[in-house]
């Protein structure tokens, strides 16, 4: 049951595309073939399927712990920014670049700025009642405007040709690849435990079962004693650690460097593998795997079939529909669903 | 003098597509159900009516093209949300999402030349008096639209019997259908008429205010006019206030670039976020002024018990 | 001649339950008709049916000997059927006159509307202004603009669910006024109530249900009580066991001098609420509700902490400032009136929802659930509270309020508690659940728990109670022991008129301003 909505939700997302397609003047099946499978068949492609799909559910596993306690941190997108530039400050300007403990500090860094970057909504949201959906969002646009200020100013590399980007960073910053000839690196086991550690947090441990308590009831989670503040606090910088480790394994792996276009959008979509996965570790990993093969397709029938890349967006939201509408035929259905009644004493706007 | 009409004058337009799709969410949010696509429908607004331009077609009809591509877009989400019972934060974020895909995708062969903008109106008289003619009688049409909705939602919602229903839904879907209200149709045209208004909203930054077709145009447009609609505590005219305190501070961010101010001009651009912030955090501390108006179902899927 | 409303053989099945089972019945013009039943029995199905908001499964109804057709709210009340909720159909935001604007097919003119709102409401001797806010009005108020609604609609035939169970008895008299003189006009009333000597004061005829069946029809004044009762709750009438309380020396709970502020425009504020409940002992806290009862119990129950931490002592520690878990730690449980969301979270299991509180009875270890211990503890609660589900597996939402209700009652029972805090321990419970309920609970006070009830029944306060107090409009009166009071008394204070006045002697002295 708990996976009929998601392939449901799939195989309608394929028959749409195929329409689609068909109605752009390409042949369905060849078209799916080469958004869907084609990416897969080289040992690259798949190297290139994981390395995309890793930041995914590493952001998505962080985000779904809040989702679950229904804090909505809709900007991993800015803390996954802001956790590639504090890494990447700390890879270029970090006095020795060869030692051993630069990547280490990295991730550190990386990890404090994506949560630091977190806190801001966290704050406003637990001491000033301030809607995180919002304060995440805009959080989002300026640190994509920090971003653009560094490397269009201070952190420009001298020796680029005035392109806004930094100087590579060294090799002891960077996350070794398992072979030369492909970009997947070892931050895949960072999202590893994090898939494990996500999986233990929320079926298992009693602070994950808090924030579900408050993410399901929150009246319940009142009457219990569990802190509210708690929830959203852990809820957000979950998110913004995975977002920003996240950030800082894109610098320190597949870029080397800082430039404008640090994410091609990793921080929103994973929201939609998150929903895919329904905010479940091992459902995320699926999720971010079919997500990561979305954006390897549209990337892949840019090229070969000139097809406009913003495919992959429409195919994530026709995802999303389709995944949201699917769950109503298949729990509402079989569930006798009773309004929960309110509390006006209780209840704050 | 001419600095402070251009800055007026700037102001009132930066404003306008705020208006249209703050006040749009308005009465969506007031009937109980939380849009968060504002941003999708904006953009597919402001691609359709920039595609009908392009293609010929007169300047109302564009408009309109705007208007229904943003409702139509809203209808995924209405289905969603009221008929599917879905989440509507997630059906929201994925229109946000998919808006900006489509728009994209209709936008990819556009290329980036302007178009010939709305023009502005030109009334006998009035428009030529000196300070005032500038100041109030020379905006484009849209402007005077932007206006016009907001006195015609404010008499709606709170003169008229179909506008008290509107409210009464927003409160207690329950009760609206224990007394015979058709609770979902009406939040149906709500979200229908919410998302006519954000694609109005697009349409008049892709016709009127650029008047040319960038992806992701909007650059949170409609996350701002979300965060209005917070910002009004959910009433009509300080919709209007707080578009033109945001519209203000957009001109004079643009106003500082061009007076070429010794700050980063990133910094002046994140002013108008920095701002939404910050506003947003002044008026949530009162809980209970936030309270009074809000649509008490806000967010809440309904459905009606047989 | 016709009668009113006529209805034959319905039925209506929800799944699991037989809600109306063959009904038939008539009412004639002018007529006051008690539908008389226990929680349960069908009588809110049936009233629903009458109105056209829920549609029977099979049977027929007549109108003045037409048969409606397509039957929903709008043809009943073109057909001059009006309806006054139990819960009311009022929007809290907007004002009276608005409110009744919604449901009238008049044109929107609020001026007039409120001009006859005004004159309607005098003659029938129930004034209420019509622009005041909704949320501003107190409960019976509240139900005067219900019943004016409906009055202004000239009705035929007027419906009322269970109207006094809001009411305060000096109200009820007030309400019965009222109803005399629109029968008296011609009107037919059909009167919804569980309570018999209101029915017998009342009512000209009765129909009688029971599981959905009708046990029997009488002529309530000329049938005696217990007859009524035997249709009502079958043969066997629940018996209570009460004995004498043992008082602990020390009272367990003491509130002092607590006062608070209301948290929005909707809520009460609490003005300088002071009362103590020892060991052993019931005190039941009575009042129409919304004057302050979910403030009090949430700052009781530490919902909400309150800033002066010795307002609230629990076994001497001041605990106003403690979280309702760090409260839980001094031996406090709570049963809070609303199961699904607040008691107990809908879409989690029973097991889950046993670790909500009980977190600290073995169910957590080592800050991970243990879900052997928790299904256990929850397997405990069903069995030993004959809570009727399908074991700790299944959702709380799958359950019937009755058996939530118990489940909520056991866990919290099973906990052990020193003090334990009760609000509507019955609402909507079947007799016999009901029953056992009230049992436990005097069960777990003559065991030496200090136990707190808040309850809109009188007749239940009166049933448990050693001590009662009042609470009207924020104001707790001093404790009333119930040998000694009546529901005269009770009623007086529940309307505040006696309030600060010295009746009692020297504890009232904290009540004045």
């Amino acid at each position: 049951m708990r996976i009929a909505a998601p392939v449901l939700a799939s195989v309608l997302t394929l028959i749409v595309g195929s329409v689609f397609f068909a109605s752009l003047g390409h042949d369905p099946l060849p078209t799916l073939y080469a958004f869907f499978v084609e990416p897969l068949n080289s040992m690259n492609g798949l190297s290139e399927w994981l390395l995309k799909a890793s930041p995914l559910i590493l952001i998505a596993c962080g985000l779904a712990v809040g989702f679950r306690a229904n804090v909505w941190n809709i900007g991993a997108e800015g803390q996954f920014t802001m956790g590639a530039i504090a890494a990447s400050g700390v890879g270029l300007f970090w006095p020795d670049p060869e030692s051993a403990l630069l990547l280490p500090l990295m991730f550190l860094g990386g990890m404090a700025a994506g949560m630091a970057w977190a806190a801001i909504p966290a704050f406003l949201r637990s001491r000033m009642n301030t809607n995180e959906i919002l304060v995440t969002l805009m959080m989002t646009y300026i640190a994509t405007l920090f971003l653009s200020y560094l490397v269009h100013g201070p952190w420009r590399d001298p020796a680029g040709f005035n392109y806004p980007q930094t100087a590579l960073l060294p090799a002891a910053a960077m996350f070794q690849s398992f072979d030369p000839a492909y970009r997947l690196n070892s931050s895949i086991f960072v999202t590893v435990v994090a898939v494990l550690l996500m999986w233990l947090f929320t079926d298992r441990s009693f602070l994950g079962y808090k924030m579900s308590v408050s993410g399901a009831a929150p009246l319940a989670a009142r009457y219990a004693g569990f802190r509210e503040s708690a929830a959203v606090w852990i809820g957000l910088l979950a998110g913004g650690a995975a977002a920003g480790i996240a950030g800082m394994a894109e610098a320190a792996g597949p870029l080397g460097q800082l430039s404008p276009q640090i994410s091609p959008g990793y921080g929103f979509a994973a929201i939609i593998v998150a929903f895919i996965g329904r905010l479940n570790a091992f459902g995320i990993v699926l999720g971010g795997l079919l997500m990561s093969l979305l954006f390897l397709g549209g990337e892949g029938v840019q090229m070969t079939l000139g097809l406009p890349s913003a495919l992959t967006r429409i195919f994530q939201g026709i995802l999303l529909f389709f995944l949201l509408a699917a769950d109503f035929f298949i729990f509402y259905r079989v569930r006798l669903v009773r309004p929960a009644r309110d509390a006006h004493a209780l209840e704050t706007a | 003098m001419d600095l402070f009409i251009a800055i007026f004058t700037g102001t009132i337009i930066a404003a306008t597509p705020l208006i249209f799709a703050a006040l749009g969410e308005l009465v969506v949010e007031k009937s109980g159900v939380l849009n968060l696509g504002i941003e999708g429908m904006m953009l597919m607004g402001a691609a359709l009516a920039f595609w009908a331009v392009t293609a010929g077609y007169p300047m109302p009809v564009a408009i309109l093209a705007g208007a229904l591509a943003g409702a139509a877009a809203s209808l995924l989400f209405g289905v969603l949300a009221l008929t599917f019972l879905t989440n509507q934060y997630a059906a929201g974020l994925a229109l946000a999402i998919f808006g900006s895909g489509v728009s994209a995708f209709i936008g990819r062969g556009f290329g980036s030349d302007p178009i010939e903008a709305l023009h502005s109106v030109s009334i006998p008289i009035l428009s030529d008096l000196p300070v005032l003619g500038p100041l109030l009688f020379r905006f484009d049409p849209l402007v005077y639209l932007a206006l016009a909705m907001f006195v015609a939602i404010s008499w709606f919602l709170y003169r008229t019997k179909a506008g008290l229903i509107l409210r009464t839904i927003g409160e207690s879907p329950q009760t609206s259908h224990a007394i015979g209200y058709p609770v979902i149709r009406i939040r149906y045209m709500a979200v229908l008429f919410g998302g006519a208004m954000a694609g109005l909203a697009g349409a008049y930054l892709s016709v009127a205010y650029t008047p040319l077709w960038v992806e992701n145009m909007t650059a949170g447009k409609g996350w701002i006019a979300l965060a209005l609609v917070v910002f009004a505590t959910w009433r009509p005219l300080r919709v209007l206030l707080g578009a033109w305190l945001f519209g203000g501070m957009t001109i004079l961010q643009l106003q500082g670039q061009a007076l070429g101010l010794d700050v980063p001009s990133e910094l002046l651009s994140a002013l108008p976020y920095l701002a939404t912030i910050i506003v947003l955090v002044l008026i949530s501390r009162n809980r209970q002024m936030l309270a009074l108006h809000f649509p008490a179902s806000l967010a809440k899927p309904f459905r009606p018990a047989s | 001649m016709h009668p009113r409303l006529e209805l034959r053989n319905i039925c209506k099945r929800y799944p699991g339950v037989v809600a109306n089972d063959d009904v038939s019945l008539s009412i004639q013009p002018g007529e006051i008709h008690a539908v008389l039943g226990e929680n349960g029995a069908g009588k809110s199905t049936l009233m629903k049916i009458i109105y056209g908001a829920a549609q029977a499964d099979s049977g027929e109804i007549f109108c003045d000997g037409n048969p409606i057709a397509a039957h929903n709210p709008a043809t009943s009340r073109a057909l001059g059927i009006e309806m006054v909720y139990q819960h009311f159909a009022l929007f809290e935001s907007v004002s009276v006159v608005e409110n009744i604007a919604l449901s009238a097919s008049s044109a929107f003119d609020l001026p007039s509307l409120a001009e006859k709102i005004r004159e309607l409401s005098l003659r029938y001797g129930m004034p209420i202004d019509p622009h005041r806010q909704v949320h501003d009005l107190s409960v019976g108020e509240r139900q005067r603009v219900e019943i004016v609604r409906c009055l202004l609609q000239a009705p035929k035939l007027l419906i009322l669910d269970e109207p006094t169970s809001v009411l305060t008895p000096q109200a009820v008299v007030k309400l019965f006024e009222t109803l005399r003189q629109l029968a008296a006009e011609g009107c037919s009333i059909v009167y919804i109530s569980h309570k018999l000597d209101e029915v017998q004061e009342l009512c000209d005829t009765a129909t009688v249900l029971r599981n959905g069946k009708v046990t029997g029809t009488a002529r309530p004044k000329e049938t005696t009580s217990l007859e009524l009762a035997r249709m009502m709750v079958g043969s066997k009438l629940p018996e209570m066991h009460v004995s004498p309380a043992t008082l602990s020396k020390k009272p367990v709970l003491e509130v002092n001098n607590l006062s608070a502020k209301a948290r929005d425009h909707f809520g009460v504020e609490l003005k300088d609420v002071s009362f103590d409940v020892h060991g052993g002992e019931i005190v039941g806290l009575a009042g129409v509700s919304g004057n302050g009862q979910a403030e009090l119990i949430a700052l009781l129950s530490g919902e909400r902490t309150h800033g002066r931490s010795d307002a609230v002592r629990i076994s001497g520690t001041p605990a106003a400032g403690l979280r309702a878990d760090e409260r839980r730690k001094l031996g406090l449980a709570f049963v809070p009136e609303e199961r699904l969301g607040r008691g107990a979270v809908p879409s989690h299991t029973l097991w889950e929802n046993a670790v909500l509180t009980a977190h600290r009875f073995g169910t957590v270890r080592k800050g991970l659930v243990d879900r052997r211990k928790a299904s256990a503890f929850a397997a405990g609660v069903i069995d030993k509270f004959k809570v009727k589900a399908n074991g700790p597996g299944s959702t709380a939402q799958s359950l019937s309020g009755g058996n939530l209700q118990k489940f909520i009652v056991g866990r919290e029972i099973a906990l052990a508690p020193k003090l334990l805090l009760v609000s509507q321990p019955t609402w909507g419970v079947d007799v016999g659940a009901s029953a056992f309920i009230r049992q436990t609970i005097v069960d777990l006070s003559r065991a030496g728990t200090a136990v707190f009830v808040v309850s809109e029944e009188l007749d239940e306060l009166f049933e448990i109670c050693d001590r009662l107090l009042v609470i009207c409009q924020g104001r707790v009166s001093p404790p009333l022991v119930r040998k000694s009071t009546d529901r005269e008394e009770i009623g007086l204070l529940m309307t505040g008129r006696t309030m600060g006045k010295d009746k009692t002697g020297s504890s009232s002295v904290a009540l004045q301003d």
